[in-house]
């Protein structure tokens, strides 16, 4: 194989304990300079933890983690240096105005007074905070918080970039806005690695991904490639009682493998004829005596990979509040 | 595909070139911060500054007539009082760092100051010297009023100065303990919480009101050699025009045990707070 761009991040075998809780079992990815990768999981899954140790914050307990080849352990203010980090913390001073928190970012990296002025204009202006540049950051939105965050995690003009759930919590509105605001990073040339729960997320902005669950990766490629590899045509039967979802797994079970979701049953139907095993489905049904509530067939979603993956759902983050992003992604995946 | 997988060469050199960080510049760039915070935060300002008004007319002018003069040797109360009541507010301002911590914490916005290429040191000297400023602005408005209200200085100017920097010192002192409990309750609610026991036996079992010679004999021993008694009967000497070397031998050795104690305790909690 010829060389092909440099690696601009880099994990090998990455180890993380918390007392008897391993929060990475040796995890390993790398991210060519330029590129989106997407590190995809649930709650807990260890992609925090890798971000953590990628960007100094954490110390490793095994394995190795480098960005532009410099070793984070070793050199941990030469990496400093070079990465910005935005997340879902939006770790920006409530008190202070969005132009004060940029000039902060600046100051404490030795930027020239000008240049303060200048890039933070420039950035302002980038992600439509210029009106309320003088505004005190209390005052903002949750999207517009997300924004300044990132907008100060670029301050010091950052090769490598991490965006640690940038768009968790936010309303559908806010999370387009802000994936608009990443394309346009990606096509500066920085390399970026996303960390999402959001499966459409990872889908419409990395490259590459990397499917993570319990500290391990389970699963890698292109989205597509994911989709190819695991994902099939689905059925997907919604059943009006999840107690009868034993049975009619068992039923079904001919047809193809069956994920059981609570009352909702996916049916992976490897390379078989979509509408005959619709039929089947059907019969199968009729013949157990149940009758669905919704019966549809539809090309794979990640949604899928990650069910067939794992065993489980990728956990909704909103559950624990703001239900709009919910919401919005299922609006979404209805039209996909 | 091995060139690619273990040749770190060409990224190597993309990654920028980063300065030494710059301890002190660091660190008031975050002391600003912190003291833009205490400008832009209704609740501080008032904290900082309505809250030792209202002590010193308090206790000039409510409490202060109770107070039998005789105990206190022929000083007049407002005299007695005075220095104490620096070291109070410095006492309970110092609240105001774990409060501080504990919130930048909460918010992540440490999570940010850790990921940039800065001085490890820059978020606790920043905020304690933010503190220390924040006590100096406090203590001269309270020696506007302090005068406004009858309080004269029976040694010389110097004498003031010396009680005033004593009393800083103090406060910046207390800051690293505070620091040290904003870092490891992580919210500032049980900074809050965390604080008041730490707060209360200082302040009211101490000579900063009264003279101790009236509570009970077990309780003496702690109110005569704690550090907040020791302040306030030093800074006392000093404005009273008394001699003061031993007193102030004994905050200074206070003060100086609190850092060394306190600041590498605070600033090992901050390695490794996540």
């Amino acid at each position: 194989m010829t060389a092909g761009p440099p690696i601009a991040i880099r994990a090998e075998q990455l180890v993380k304990r918390f007392g008897d809780v391993t929060a990475l079992g040796g995890v390993s990815f790398e991210v060519p300079v330029g590129r989106v990768l997407g590190l995809l999981g649930p709650n807990g899954a260890g992609k925090t933890t890798s971000v953590r140790i990628l960007t100094t914050l954490l110390r490793p307990d095994g394995g190795h983690a480098e960005v532009l080849g410099i070793d984070v352990t070793a050199d941990p203010h030469r990496v400093r240096g070079s990465i910005g980090l935005a997340g879902q913390a939006a770790t920006v001073d409530e008190n202070l105005t969005a132009r004060e928190n940029l000039k902060m970012v600046g100051r404490l990296t030795h930027m020239a007074s000008a240049e303060i002025g200048r890039r933070g204009g420039d950035l302002l202006e980038r992600f439509a905070l210029a009106d309320d540049a003088d505004r005190v950051v209390r005052t903002f939105s949750g999207g517009m918080r997300r924004r300044l965050d990132l907008a100060a995690a670029l301050m010091h003009q950052p090769p490598v970039l991490f965006l640690d759930e940038p768009t968790t919590g936010l309303d559908p509105q806010g999370r387009t806005e802000l994936w608009a605001v990443i394309e346009d990073l990606v096509d500066t040339g920085v390399t970026v690695l996303l960390t999402t729960q959001y499966l459409e997320e990872a889908d419409y902005l990395a490259d590459y991904i990397v499917v993570v669950d319990h500290g391990r990766v389970i699963a890698e490629g292109t989205a597509s490639e994911l989709k190819t590899q695991l994902g099939s045509t689905v059925i997907e039967v919604a059943l009006r009682d999840a107690a009868d979802a034993p049975v009619a797994q068992e039923r079904l079970g001919a047809i193809g493998p069956v994920a059981v979701d609570g009352k909702v049953l996916h049916i992976s139907l490897p390379d078989g004829d979509g509408a005959t095993a619709m039929l089947e489905t059907v019969r199968a049904l009729d013949d157990a005596k149940l009758e669905p509530a919704t019966l549809a067939l539809r090309e794979p979603t990640l949604d899928d990979v990650f069910l067939e993956l794992t065993g489980h759902v990728a956990e909704d983050p909103s559950a624990n509040g703001d239900a709009a992003p919910a919401a919005g992604r299922r609006r979404r995946r209805r039209g996909a | 595909m091995t060139a690619v997988t273990t040749d770190p060469g060409p990224a190597a050199v993309l990654a920028p070139e980063v300065d030494r960080p710059h301890a002190l510049g660091d660190s008031l760039v975050i002391a600003w911060r912190n003291l833009v915070n205490i400008r832009r935060n209704p609740q501080l300002l008032v904290f900082a500054t309505i809250q030792p008004v209202i002590f010193i007319l308090n206790f000039r002018y409510v409490f202060g007539g109770a107070i039998n003069a005789q105990a206190l040797g022929g000083v007049s109360y407002v005299n007695y009082l005075m220095p104490g009541i620096f070291v109070q507010t410095v006492v309970f301002g110092a609240l105001t760092t774990a409060v501080g911590l504990a919130g930048d914490l909460h918010l992540g916005i440490i999570e940010r100051f850790k990921a940039l290429p800065i001085a490890r040191s820059a978020v606790l000297t920043g905020r304690t010297n933010a503190d220390l400023i924040r006590n100096f602005g406090v203590m001269i408005l309270m020696c506007v009023v302090g005068f406004a209200v009858g309080w004269t200085i029976d040694s010389d100017v110097w004498g003031l100065v010396g009680a005033i920097l004593l009393i800083l010192a103090f406060s910046y002192s207390l800051s690293w303990i505070f620091a040290f409990v904003g870092l490891s309750v992580k919210d500032p609610e049980t900074a809050q919480a965390a604080s008041f026991p730490i707060l209360a036996p200082l302040i009211f079992a101490s000579s900063a009101f009264i003279p101790v010679q009236t509570m009970p004999g077990w309780l003496q021993v702690w109110a005569k050699h704690q550090p907040v008694s020791v302040v306030c009967n030093a800074a006392r000497d000093l404005t009273l025009g008394l001699p003061a070397a031993s007193n102030t031998l004994k905050a200074l050795a206070w003060i100086v045990g609190i850092v060394a104690v306190f600041a590498p305790l605070a600033v090992r909690k901050y390695r490794k707070v996540t």
